[in-house]
C-alpha cells in the first residue's frame, strides 16, 4: 500500500474508468500538468496511467489518478503545495509548442510519449 | 523468444478464474522456452498464485505489482517481454504504464465476459491474445498457443 492511501485526502471520482478520470481532472482544476506514466509523487507513488497523465492544481490541493487493479480509477486531491510547485518547475523546463494551450499540448504529446519512454 | 530472455507476467484483479489458470500455463510454456519467468501481481493475485503452486514447480519468481513498476521505473530491473493480463479498465492502465516504463515487447493478454470491449482500449504497441473466457481457459489456452507456436 503506497502511503497516499496513509494521507488526508478527499475523494473525487471513485472507481471510474482512467480516461473519465483524466477528464475530470481537465475539468475541474484550475492549472493541468501532464506527465508521464511512472511519476513519482509523495516519495513512493508512482503514477499508473494511460499517457498523458494529468495533474491539476486546485489551491492548495494536487488532484491525481490513483489506479487500483480491482476498482478501477479514483481522483484524489490532497494539499501539497510541494509538489504543484515541483510540476510548474518541470512545466516551465518543458518544450512549448508555438500556441502552447495545455488542452493542445496533451493531444500532441500523446502520439509522442511512448516513443520517448521507448528511446 | 531466446533462452535466457526475462519473462514478466503481470497479472490482474484475481477475479476471474481463468487467469490464475493461464498465468500459471503460460509460466511453463516460457520456461520450457527458456525464459526467466517472473509474475507481478496484487497481495491476493500473488497469495492465490502461492497456495496454488505452494512447492514453486510452476511459478518461481515473483514481485508485488506496484514494486515491480516502482523497480523499472527506477531502472533497477527490465524484462525482454511482458503478458500483461487484463480483463477491465484498471488491468489496460496498469499495461498501458508497463508499456510506456519498460522496454519489454508487450502482450495484452485480454479474457472476461467483456473481453473484446477491453481490448478496444488498448491503444499502447502491443500484440493482443483476446478470449471471452470466464471460467473455462480453454478458448484462451489456445489462443496463448497460437501466440507461443
Amino acid at each position: 500500500m503506497s502511503c497516499v492511501e496513509e494521507m488526508k485526502y478527499n475523494l473525487y471520482l471513485e472507481r471510474t474508468g482512467f480516461k473519465e478520470a483524466r477528464e475530470y481532472i481537465k475539468d475541474n482544476s484550475d492549472e493541468v500538468f501532464y506527465v508521464s506514466p511512472g511519476y513519482k509523487i509523495f516519495g513512493d507513488y508512482y503514477l499508473i496511467g494511460v499517457p498523458p497523465i494529468a495533474m491539476g492544481a486546485r489551491g492548495k490541493e494536487l488532484i491525481f489518478t490513483y489506479v487500483k487493479p480491482c476498482h478501477g480509477t479514483f481522483v484524489m486531491g490532497i494539499e501539497a503545495e510541494e509538489e504543484i510547485r515541483r510540476l510548474r518547475e518541470e512545466d516551465l523546463k518543458r518544450p512549448k509548442a508555438k500556441s502552447d494551450k495545455i488542452s493542445q499540448t496533451a493531444v500532441a504529446s500523446a502520439a509522442s510519449y511512448r516513443e520517448l519512454w521507448k528511446k | 523468444m531466446k533462452s535466457g530472455d526475462r519473462a514478466l507476467l503481470m497479472m490482474g484483479c484475481p477475479e476471474v478464474p481463468v487467469q490464475m489458470a493461464a498465468a500459471i500455463y503460460l509460466s511453463l510454456r516460457l520456461e520450457k522456452a527458456g525464459a526467466d519467468v517472473t509474475v507481478a501481481g496484487t497481495d491476493a493475485a500473488l497469495k492465490l498464485l502461492k497456495m496454488t503452486d505452494p512447492e514453486g514447480h510452476y511459478i518461481k519468481d515473483t514481485i508485488e505489482l506496484d514494486q515491480c513498476i516502482a523497480d523499472i521505473v527506477e531502472k533497477k530491473t527490465d524484462y525482454n517481454c511482458c503478458f500483461a493480463f487484463m480483463h477491465n479498465d484498471a488491468g489496460v492502465t496498469y499495461a498501458a504504464t508497463m508499456s510506456a516504463i519498460s522496454g519489454a515487447k508487450m502482450y495484452a493478454v485480454i479474457f472476461g465476459r467483456n473481453a473484446e470491449a477491453v481490448a478496444e482500449l488498448v491503444d499502447f504497441p502491443a500484440e493482443k491474445i483476446v478470449a471471452k473466457a470466464v471460467h473455462n481457459p480453454i478458448p484462451l489456452k489456445n489462443k496463448i498457443d497460437r501466440v507461443m507456436g
